[in-house]
């Protein structure tokens, strides 16, 4: 049999690394919408990063910004505030998407 | 002269059939955990529960190992039972579907047919039906959605009859087929239950009844155990001529023949075969019209039992052709050569020997197209005239 | 894959024959996703995907920059896109006919949602030609119920009304 087949993983089992972008998953693309973050609301409690089921939330030292990257637009970190700090906004209004 | 009554034609998808499917059984006991591809099929069952369609047992279950300990229980104790799953799930399940057999409860259960644990694949495949093929359980392979439909009308007949009281699982591409939405004639449930009256006429079979001092299973040391393995390999041998003659059956009542344990699609003529199952047969069938339009003569083996394997029925078709191509839809570890291309090499001498090649394709939501299917036909044949084959090919590695 | 079905129904509803399925790997709501349907007057057997279409429906306007997005098209094809901005020019040879809506426009207006797929059935009955709007209207209620199906109707209609349609 001749493999015209590129091989995906370097290693003989599948193991991909996970800081650089998940094999073949940019995430990120698939948001309809994206958290917005009132500063002044922030009390930094962190749960917005506890709840992130892709755990892209970044901490930016005094609050917590979403990984656009990977952020699929769910919406839990702004159910979850405490302080209704997060709003989620439509993609369509970004240029950066 | 077809005596059913016309049905209502709805357009469904493979998922939502099997819940119709399960509903004009009259199923007593429902045990389902959701999983993907067959999510729709746990939640169409609810729903039917909820608005009174399906007057059953539904057990809210918090996976799949308790969904068919819970039916193989009520099973047990003389209920009909469906349940519903796939991959990881036909897994987690893995010694309840033994016991399930063990016990010989007619336990009817549809698996959407998705690839197995180890590398996560949340695609369609059929590893998970070939890692449960020594679990005693009766397996069958579906091509579209009526077929999906009526094959759990004929799981019942066949689970239930007297002769048989084996677990029967149908499985479906998942992806392919459980979310194939198609036009399907749903059989009224009246006709349904004429179909599955003979079963009545039959003694009753034992079941578990409170105050009675009886169980199953349970003496199983020595000439015990090996008694009731030699029933149940007994019992499986019967399923061939079973399941042909409720295929006749079916076909004769509702007007739909599906071949039984094999459709044979233009081989009696044919110099070479080639052999499938599941959707890709649907579109096997297309190809193997073109070719013969080019003067090849081809016929497929479209695969619908799968447990027991249709050995005397593929022996009798193969039996003088020049060449066999085999594609599977999963891998068998330990052997180069696919399962069923496999499982057939065994009957090498009681066919002749032939080029017998095998193909692996359609892993992981690939595609079986119809160029693969063309090519397969195309070397098969070169095959039977006598040119230099390749034994096994993995069709997505090439 | 809502959308795929209804179409499936209303052709289904015309006497013809139809399989149609979505390709995608997990279940939730705002993962890319594909449908194929085919449609034909006699049972279809074909379970593959669908890699010569007669006809594209692109239901994000974004894929236009795909360089992929008009692979395999056949000759003639129909091509209805989901889009507040006129086509320029023929976007590829293949196509002959173009239907351009704004459907998410629609659909938020007479839906409240950005759902733009009844709008853009009702858009490629009327440019295909394939597909009476009765059929289509009639369909929808196998699959919408109340309210909700009254707004999907009307977006639906507005679709099939309001589709600039360019012929090449």
């Amino acid at each position: 049999m001749v493999i015209k087949h590129k091989n995906i993983f370097i290693t003989e089992s599948a193991w991909s690394n996970t800081d650089k972008l998940l094999l073949c998953l940019d995430t990120g693309s698939w948001r309809t919408e994206r958290p917005v973050l009132d500063k002044e609301k922030c009390n930094y409690c962190g749960l917005c990063a506890l709840y992130c089921p892709p755990q892209c939330m970044k901490d930016m030292g005094e609050y917590y910004e979403a990984n656009l990257v990977y952020c699929k637009g769910c919406g839990i970190c702004a159910t979850e505030c405490p302080r209704k700090a997060i709003t989620m906004v439509s993609e369509g209004g970004f240029t950066d998407g | 002269m077809v005596s059913a009554q016309k049905g209502q034609v709805r357009v469904l998808t493979g998922n939502a059939v099997g819940a119709y499917g399960a509903m004009v059984c009259r199923p007593e006991v429902i045990a389902a955990y959701p999983i993907t591809p067959q999510s729709e099929i746990a939640e169409q069952l609810a729903q039917f529960k909820a608005d009174g369609t399906i007057d059953a047992e539904y057990v809210e279950v918090e996976g799949e190992n308790s969904a068919m300990n819970v039916v193989l229980g009520a099973s047990a104790a003389g209920a009909r039972v469906f349940t519903a799953t796939s991959s990881y799930g036909l897994v987690f399940m893995y010694d309840a579907l033994q016991e399930a057999s063990g016990f010989r409860a007619p336990v009817v259960m549809v698996n959407a047919n998705r690839e197995t644990p180890g590398i996560h694949a949340v695609s369609s495949g059929q590893q998970d039906m070939i890692s449960a093929r020594d679990t005693g359980w009766v397996q069958i392979i579906v091509e579209n959605d009526q077929e999906i439909l009526d094959q759990i009308i004929m799981a019942y007949r066949l689970a239930e009859d007297n002769d048989i009281l084996l677990p029967v699982m149908v499985n479906y591409d998942g992806f392919y087929l459980s979310y194939l939405a198609e036009a399907v004639e749903i059989p009224k449930i009246e006709d349904v239950d004429a179909f599955l009256s003979p079963l009545k006429k039959q003694p009753a079979r034992q079941r578990l009844v409170p105050g009675l001092p009886i169980g199953c299973g349970t003496h199983g040391i020595e000439m015990g155990y090996v008694e009731a393995r030699y029933k149940h390999c007994q019992a499986m041998e019967r399923v061939k001529n079973k399941v042909d003659e409720i295929d006749k059956a079916f076909g004769d009542y509702f007007g739909r023949y599906y071949g039984g344990q094999i459709e044979e699609y233009r081989t009696g003529d044919a110099d070479i075969v080639i052999i499938a199952s599941g959707s890709a047969t649907g579109t096997a069938k297309t190809v193997v019209d073109t070719k013969r339009e080019q003067g090849l003569k081809v016929g497929l083996i479209k695969l619908r039992l799968f447990r027991p394997f249709p050995a005397e029925r593929l022996v009798k078709i193969l039996k003088g052709k020049k060449a066999v191509g085999v594609i599977d839809r999963s891998v068998s570890f330990g052997w180069k050569y696919g399962p069923i291309c496999m499982e057939l090499k065994a009957l090498t001498a009681d066919f002749g020997p032939m080029p017998v090649l095998s193909y692996i394709d359609g892993l992981a939501n690939l595609d079986i197209t119809i160029p693969h299917i063309g090519r397969v036909i195309d070397e098969v044949d070169a095959a039977a005239r006598g040119k230099p084959y390749q034994e096994v090919t993995w069709i997505p590695m090439e | 894959m809502l959308a795929a079905r209804m179409l499936a129904s209303a052709f289904v509803a015309e006497g013809k024959y139809v399989a149609s399925f979505p390709m995608y790997g997990f279940e939730r709501r705002g993962a890319p996703v594909v449908a194929f349907t085919r449609i034909d007057d006699k049972p279809i057997r074909e379970k593959t995907q669908i890699y010569n279409p007669d006809c594209l429906i692109v239901i994000d306007p974004g894929l236009l920059t795909l360089p992929t997005l008009f692979t395999g098209l056949r000759p003639e094809s129909v091509f209805i896109l989901n889009s507040p901005k006129k086509l320029p020019k023929q976007p590829n040879e293949n196509l002959k006919i173009g239907g351009v809506v704004n459907a998410t426009g629609i659909a938020v207006q007479e839906i409240g949602r950005d759902i733009p797929n009844t709008c853009l059935l009702g858009a490629f009955a009327a440019a295909s030609g394939w597909l009476k709007l009765e059929s289509l209207l009639s369909c929808l209620k196998d699959y919408l119920s109340g309210d909700i199906l009254q707004r999907n109707l009307k977006s639906a209609e507005r679709g099939y009304r309001e589709v600039e349609v360019t012929k090449w």
